[in-house]
């Protein structure tokens, strides 16, 4: 049913993305697409893997923006996916019933055994978020990867979104933010964690993290000049050198 | 967005066709054109075939064609849904209106019941099929309240020219219904100048900087796209005409659908029964040419708010 589920007890699963901690590494676009080339909505077909110009489905992908001017100006890497919006126009759209938001998390799926493909919902999202399966004729998008989540047979500290328990620099996190009291909730209170274009009216579950007030200290004028660089102590030979660093110890 | 052939064949050829039911009831109701069996048929067969080739090649489009009659089931919140389960039902009052105009050729009666109702249906598939695109928001140029009027128009004078196309060879085409016919046909182009005017000057809905939300540091370029060929949403949702081509397309649309197609039912409606066939097939194409490259416009020059994240910088 592509109504939206009317009552539920208030839990949404949702990530939050730290942008000032993010280093565009591309981790968790590359083991989301590993586990999820497996996982519920599997296969993340690609076509012409190797050639000139690949394509394929990916649940999450890494711009990098550039914002201001000078020395103002920053690099924000900026992770992309499904915002699992509580107010999701592309479940609404969908005339099937293929696409649905779950009543108990809010976590929008679609069913690939009732989609037709005709595509619309991937219209209906402002975030780019679903991307169409050419080879499956079927539409595709982040599910949370709920078979982690979920499951049993994965140790407790595993079941977590794949995209999250492999980022290096711990810039996701996870939770429920529809309680006020998670840890999810308190980090976006703390940080003044924000929706992407509210104007939408999608109102997304996912929230950003603002990259902090720029700290750096080299635009100041140095206090005092810099260190002498110590001199060469190169000898030309590297034995020479090693027993220099020998005896230098 | 990207221009798919399936979808502005659809649009254009089943809008036509439920245009020319309307006005085949309107005619029939009013008693201004003689219902002969042989021009009613005509036009129902012309307008069938124009609406159901049009369903079907929007099936073409479709990942899984054999699950269509799946998208017949949420009607009570999709729009492409509603319009499927309305174009179906469409049928229902069009093919008794058909069978009982020409065989019991009575149009005052009972029949003409079923007419209303087919009108009624006709017109309100094709402000389904509006509604669709009128309810995208991540589309600001689609989300405007002309939308749904301006489908509405141009089914409904596209369909004029097509009764009097089919009517001009039964020599049954009154001159006041050719010029009726040019005055729709420019009053759904001045709808359609209104909507370019809209488009042009409206404040931009979302910027690079409302989608990432990095506005507070300053202006949002992007760097580096996550990938470097296509992907999917690029492909569907990235497409654009640079703005000279637009101006010049809008153009052509404009004299060829609008003025071209006027001019020549001004002078079908001056002719000779006998000539008037060859001005009116004139308007005919005219008009078809038209409304194509409106529709393919109505595409090409929508932008959405995903290619934000792929470099625009609003929409
Ligand atoms: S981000 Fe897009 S696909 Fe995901 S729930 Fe929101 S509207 Fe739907
Ligand atoms: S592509 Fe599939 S999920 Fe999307 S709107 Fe169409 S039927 Fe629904």
């Amino acid at each position: 049913m592509t109504s939206l589920p009317t009552s539920n007890d208030g839990r949404k699963l949702g990530l939050v993305i730290d942008l000032d901690i993010c280093v565009g590494c591309h981790a968790c676009a590359v083991n989301c697409k590993e586990w999820n080339t497996g996982g519920h909505s599997a296969p993340l077909t690609d076509e012409n893997p190797y050639g000139a110009d690949p394509q394929g489905v990916w649940f999450n992908r890494v711009h990098s923006f550039e914002a201001g001017d000078g020395d103002s100006g920053r690099t924000v890497h900026f992770p992309r996916s499904c915002l699992h919006c509580d107010e999701p126009a592309c479940v609404t759209v969908c005339p099937t019933g293929a696409s649905y938001k779950r009543e108990s998390d809010g976590i929008v799926l679609v069913n690939a055994d009732t989609c037709i493909g005709c595509k619309l919902c991937s219209w209906a999202c402002p975030y780019g978020a679903r991307e169409y399966d050419y080879a499956d004729g079927v539409m595709k998008k982040c599910t949370m990867c709920i078979d982690r989540i979920e499951n049993q047979h994965l140790p407790p500290e595993d079941r977590l979104p794949a995209c999250v328990s492999t980022c290096p620099a711990s810039a996701r996190h996870f939770g429920d933010l529809g309680d006020p009291n998670s840890d999810v909730s308190l980090l976006v209170a703390e940080r003044g964690g924000y929706d992407l274009m509210p104007e939408m009216g999608m109102q997304p579950v996912n929230k950003y993290l603002p990259p902090r007030a720029s700290t750096r200290h080299d635009l100041e004028t140095p206090a005092s000049p810099p260190e002498a660089i110590p001199a060469s102590t190169d000898t030309g030979s590297d034995f020479l050198n090693w027993v220099d660093r020998m005896l230098t110890r | 967005m990207n221009p798919a052939y399936s979808v502005i064949f659809f649009t254009t050829a089943s809008g036509a066709g439920y245009g020319a039911i309307v006005w085949l009831v309107v005619l029939a109701l009013l008693g201004i054109v003689p219902l002969t069996p042989a021009l009613g048929a005509s036009v129902f067969v012309v307008s069938l075939a124009l609406i159901t080739a049009g369903l079907l090649s929007s099936t073409f489009h479709l990942g899984h064609p054999e699950r269509a009659w799946r998208a017949l089931s949420q009607w009570r919140s999709s729009w492409l849904s509603r319009e499927g389960v309305a174009a179906l039902a469409t049928y229902i009052p069009i093919l008794v209106f058909a069978v009982g105009s020409l065989f019991f050729s009575a149009h005052n009666n009972i029949w003409i019941w079923f007419g209303l109702i087919a009108a009624g249906l006709c017109l309100v598939t094709v402000g389904c099929t509006g509604m669709i695109y009128a309810s995208l928001r991540a589309i600001p140029r689609w989300s405007t309240p002309l939308v749904v009027p301006l489908y509405i128009a141009f089914a409904m004078s596209t369909g004029a020219v097509l009764v009097i196309a089919i009517a001009s060879i039964f020599w049954a085409t009154p001159g006041i219904l050719a010029w009726f016919t040019a005055v729709i046909t420019l009053a759904a182009w001045m709808l359609k100048i209104a909507y370019w005017r809209q488009i042009d000057t409206a404040k931009p809905v979302a910027t690079a900087e409302s989608a990432t939300g990095l506005g507070v540091i300053g202006k949002v370029r992007l760097l580096e796209s996550p990938h470097n060929s296509e992907n999917y949403v690029m492909r569907e949702m990235g497409y654009t005409i640079a703005r000279k081509h637009a101006a010049r397309l809008r153009k052509i649309a404009l004299v060829v659908g609008g003025i071209a197609t006027a001019l020549a039912l001004v002078i079908a409606g001056l002719l000779p029964a006998p000539y008037a066939i060859a001005t009116s097939f004139v308007a005919l194409i005219c008009a078809a040419t038209g409304i194509l490259i409106e529709r393919w416009l109505f595409f090409a020059e929508a932008r959405h708010a995903a290619s934000l994240y792929y470099g625009a910088s609003e929409v």
